[in-house]
């Protein structure tokens, strides 16, 4: 008796002790590396069997094979530029010595961009659209939640507009951005400007719908309090509306970050913008033994690029969030 | 708060004395610059950026950048491949970019607006020759039996009559016979409707004033645009049967063996115009010395591809297939780039001009290639009135832009890059080629005389018939 009490504290002292974490360790780092090993696995023997005009299906070592290759080609490309610019400061100091009166300008590295600065293109470009679309859609949707008057006016035109893919906007954007955005001296390109507009106006919606549910779902005893205090419009807004819907707007606003990545890759390919999407589509036209694999590369960068954007928003969204006890995946 | 007040100021001081200093130095300097200055002045613009299409004849502007040509003449070159020539088209328009490797029809085409109406000039030929006609290998088959064979092996040039009973078949069966081409205004809509009607297959009509720009009215053969790249792959989904498209995406059917070139467009028409190098005239007027510049450097590109007998192309090659550029397998694009030409799988022939990129006067915009061209448009309905022989002159003459060209030419003869035996007398050119006499039908063009060259065929709109 003794004997089985003492094995079972024992058991349940092992059980408090160690099994949680056995589980967790499984549950955090052994499950996810069995799926990613199941799909290398199951990748590499699909692969063998689909034979395409360019040869195989890249498997996971031809793909590893092409990012190597395209870190050489960064380093190669960088190495170029280093020569670019001493050439170009040897012809500047000729020119100057000719004629003194010439102010030497440091032009920027003409060659192709690498696979890293595509990415960085994309990165900078979904940013820079993603902004520009949270910047209207927040304070628009507030005011939808807020007054019903508004959100029945607006909300035909949300509907109408957010099932729009790019490949509509882009020929209008383009066509409207060659137009109207016209300087001897731009500080943007008009690809970027075409790429980051579109990219508004797909991830506008989903945040400007989440804030005005949001705004529209606020608890009944928070407006009462802001009632008796009698806040004025704006701290009613600052103080009230805003803490209680931010939840829903980060939801909002992850949606269309997920949204405008994508958009951005297809108006990429589409228009011929650089970046990331411009890879893929290069790739494609190249033709070449290695071009599928190379763009396995960019799907895989897409898609982890895709995946740690979400998670920046989510830490961000537990940072602002003011309820810590809600559960964000 | 005084004290920083003060360093302000003072700052501001030395700034102003040295704008000072600086501007007597410049003032001084003026007289010396102006005596000392070129004939040719320095670009208007340095930083450029130009477009291509994924196709082994880019390749002036890539030997033109990774060879420096560019930098010596002070530019700073961009490089950037376009999806189609639609695309690239619009772009020079808008101003996103600067110039562009075009198809010979496409500143003609802009410039009497068929399609987009805007005003492109050339001052600059980029090749001759480079295409070639594909058909799928089931279509092969078929024509095969039609071609005659010496020892084996087909005997080229192969006509489309081998390709006429085919398509007569498809048509009895009531199925379309579908072929792809690049771009309705491109060298290779015209080589391929010429090598079809020359066989008696007809190609099809345009007919834009009652807005059918199908290009498919009473066709034997309809054909459809598909953007260069991409032709190997619509073949291959049996959307289109056969294409006409430049290198190397004739070598690619064969690497890929879903496909037979059947015929080259040196067989079609011996040493016929390919692309140009287009830019906007208004880009043209206000920047005439980065013009030039341009012009100098890709002339002295042509020159290296076609150096000692074709001995650079392997290096050419090689650069073409970077992924920056051309980007198909080293293989592929030798095929052609290096004098030869793979027909059907294993039947390598030599073809020492399949591309030319400088002797025969290659890069000099003569006024009877553009002329050819109008009369290609003209001949399948794009251009729908009746024209006078002058009418083709005068917009020859706004399109060809061979002035600036010799102004080019000169500079580079003036600073000993190039021999001036190895261009046109300038002084006597009149722009018209003599007479040519190498097509496949053998009927002869006359640059001078248009209308009556649309007279000789059999096939296509008169020099006075309207649809």
């Amino acid at each position: 008796m003794t004997k089985q009490v003492a094995a079972l504290t024992i058991l349940h002292q092992v059980k408090d002790a160690n099994l949680p974490n056995i589980g967790k360790v499984l549950g955090n780092l052994a499950l996810p590396l069995i799926g990613i090993v199941l799909f290398l696995g199951l990748w590499s023997v699909m692969a063998k069997n689909i034979d395409t005009s360019l040869g195989k299906f890249p498997g996971p070592a031809a793909v590893w094979e092409q990012t190597i290759g395209l870190i050489d080609e960064h380093a190669a490309q960088m190495d170029k530029a280093d020569k670019f610019y001493a050439r170009q400061e040897e012809r500047n100091a000729a020119r100057v010595a000719q004629n003194p009166s010439y102010v030497a300008k440091t032009r920027a590295f003409t060659g192709a961009p690498t696979f890293f600065q595509q990415i960085w293109t994309s990165l900078y470009t979904v940013m820079v659209g993603f902004i520009v679309a949270s910047l209207l859609a927040i304070p628009i949707g507030i005011i939808c939640g807020l007054s019903k008057q508004a959100y029945s006016a607006i909300n035909p035109l949300i509907q109408l507009f957010k099932p729009v893919s790019p490949l509509a906007w882009l020929p209008l954007v383009t066509m409207v951005v060659s137009a109207v955005y016209v300087s001897t001296d731009p500080m943007f390109s008009k690809s970027f400007v075409t790429s980051a507009v579109t990219v508004s106006l797909c991830c506008l919606w989903p945040t400007l719908i989440n804030t005005a549910v949001g705004v529209s779902a606020i608890d009944k005893d928070l407006l009462n309090v802001s009632k008796v205090l009698r806040l004025n419009a704006l701290d009613h807004v600052l103080k009230i509306v805003i803490p209680s819907s931010i939840p829903a707007i980060f939801t909002g606003l992850r949606l269309s970050l997920g949204i405008g990545w994508m958009v951005l890759i297809a108006a990429e390919m589409l228009a011929q913008n650089p970046g990331l999407g411009k890879f893929v589509w290069d790739e494609f036209q190249n033709g070449s033994s290695e071009s599928l694999a190379r763009i396995m590369v960019a799907v895989l960068t897409i898609g982890v690029i895709g995946f740690v954007l979400d998670r920046l928003m989510l830490s961000l969204q537990k940072k602002v969030s003011w309820d810590k006890n809600a559960v964000l995946r | 708060m005084a004290n920083k007040q003060l360093l302000k100021s003072l700052k501001l001081a030395v700034k102003s004395l040295r704008i000072g200093v600086v501007s007597t130095v410049l003032s001084g300097s003026f007289m010396a610059a102006h005596v000392s200055a070129e004939e040719l002045g320095w670009a208007e613009k340095e930083e450029l950026k130009f477009g291509f299409i994924k196709l082994t004849d880019m390749a002036p502007l890539a030997i033109a950048y990774e060879k420096g040509y560019f930098e010596d003449e002070g530019l700073y070159v961009t490089l950037e491949a376009q999806a189609n020539w639609k695309v690239l088209l619009d772009r020079v328009i808008d101003g996103q970019l600067d110039g562009a490797h075009m198809l010979a029809g496409q500143p003609l085409g802009a410039t009497i607006g068929y399609g987009t109406k805007a005003d492109i000039i050339t001052a600059f030929s980029m090749d001759l020759n480079g295409n070639a006609i594909t058909v799928s290998n089931d279509i092969w088959q078929q024509m095969k039996k039609h071609v005659p064979h010496v020892d084996g092996k087909p005997v080229h040039p192969i006509k489309a009559d081998a390709l006429k009973p085919v398509v007569d078949d498809f048509k009895s069966k009531g199925k379309p016979f579908k072929m792809g081409m690049v771009f309705p205004v491109s060298t290779h809509n015209y080589e391929l409707r010429y090598w079809l009607a020359a066989g008696g297959i007809h190609p099809g009509y345009y007919s834009p004033q009652t807005g059918d720009t199908s290009g498919q009215i009473s066709a034997d053969a309809l054909l459809s645009v598909t953007p260069p790249p991409q032709m190997p792959a619509t073949m291959e989904a049996g959307t289109i049967y056969g294409y006409c498209v430049g290198e190397p995406w004739n070598q690619q059917a064969v690497f890929k063996g879903i496909g037979v070139p059947v015929v080259t467009d040196y067989e079609i028409w011996k040493n016929n115009p390919e692309k140009v190098f287009g830019v906007s005239k208004g880009w043209a007027d206000k920047y005439p010395n980065t013009h030039i510049r341009v012009v100098k450097a890709m002339i002295r590109a042509a020159m290296w591809l076609d150096e000692n007998n074709n001995a650079n192309r392997p290096e050419a090659v090689k650069i073409l297939s970077k992924s920056q550029y051309v980007g198909a397998d080293y293989e592929v694009i030798a095929n052609s780039m290096t004098g030869t030409f793979e027909y059907e799988k294993g039947d390598k022939r030599d073809v020492p001009d399949f591309n030319v990129f400088f002797r025969y006067n290659a890069t000099y915009p003569f006024y009877s290639d553009a002329i050819w061209y109008l009369t290609q448009m003209r001949r399948w309905g794009q251009i729908s009135e009746p024209k006078s022989d002058s009418w083709y002159k005068d917009i020859a003459k706004q399109v060809y832009r061979p002035d600036i060209y010799a102004q080019a030419a000169k500079a580079l003869i003036k600073e000993g890059k190039a021999n001036a035996k190895d261009f046109p007398q300038f002084a006597s050119e009149t722009g018209f080629k003599s007479p040519q006499t190498h097509f496949i039908d053998n009927i002869v063009y006359d640059g001078t005389a248009p209308n009556a060259y649309l007279d000789k065929f059999a096939i296509g709109l008169k020099s006075d018939s309207k649809l």
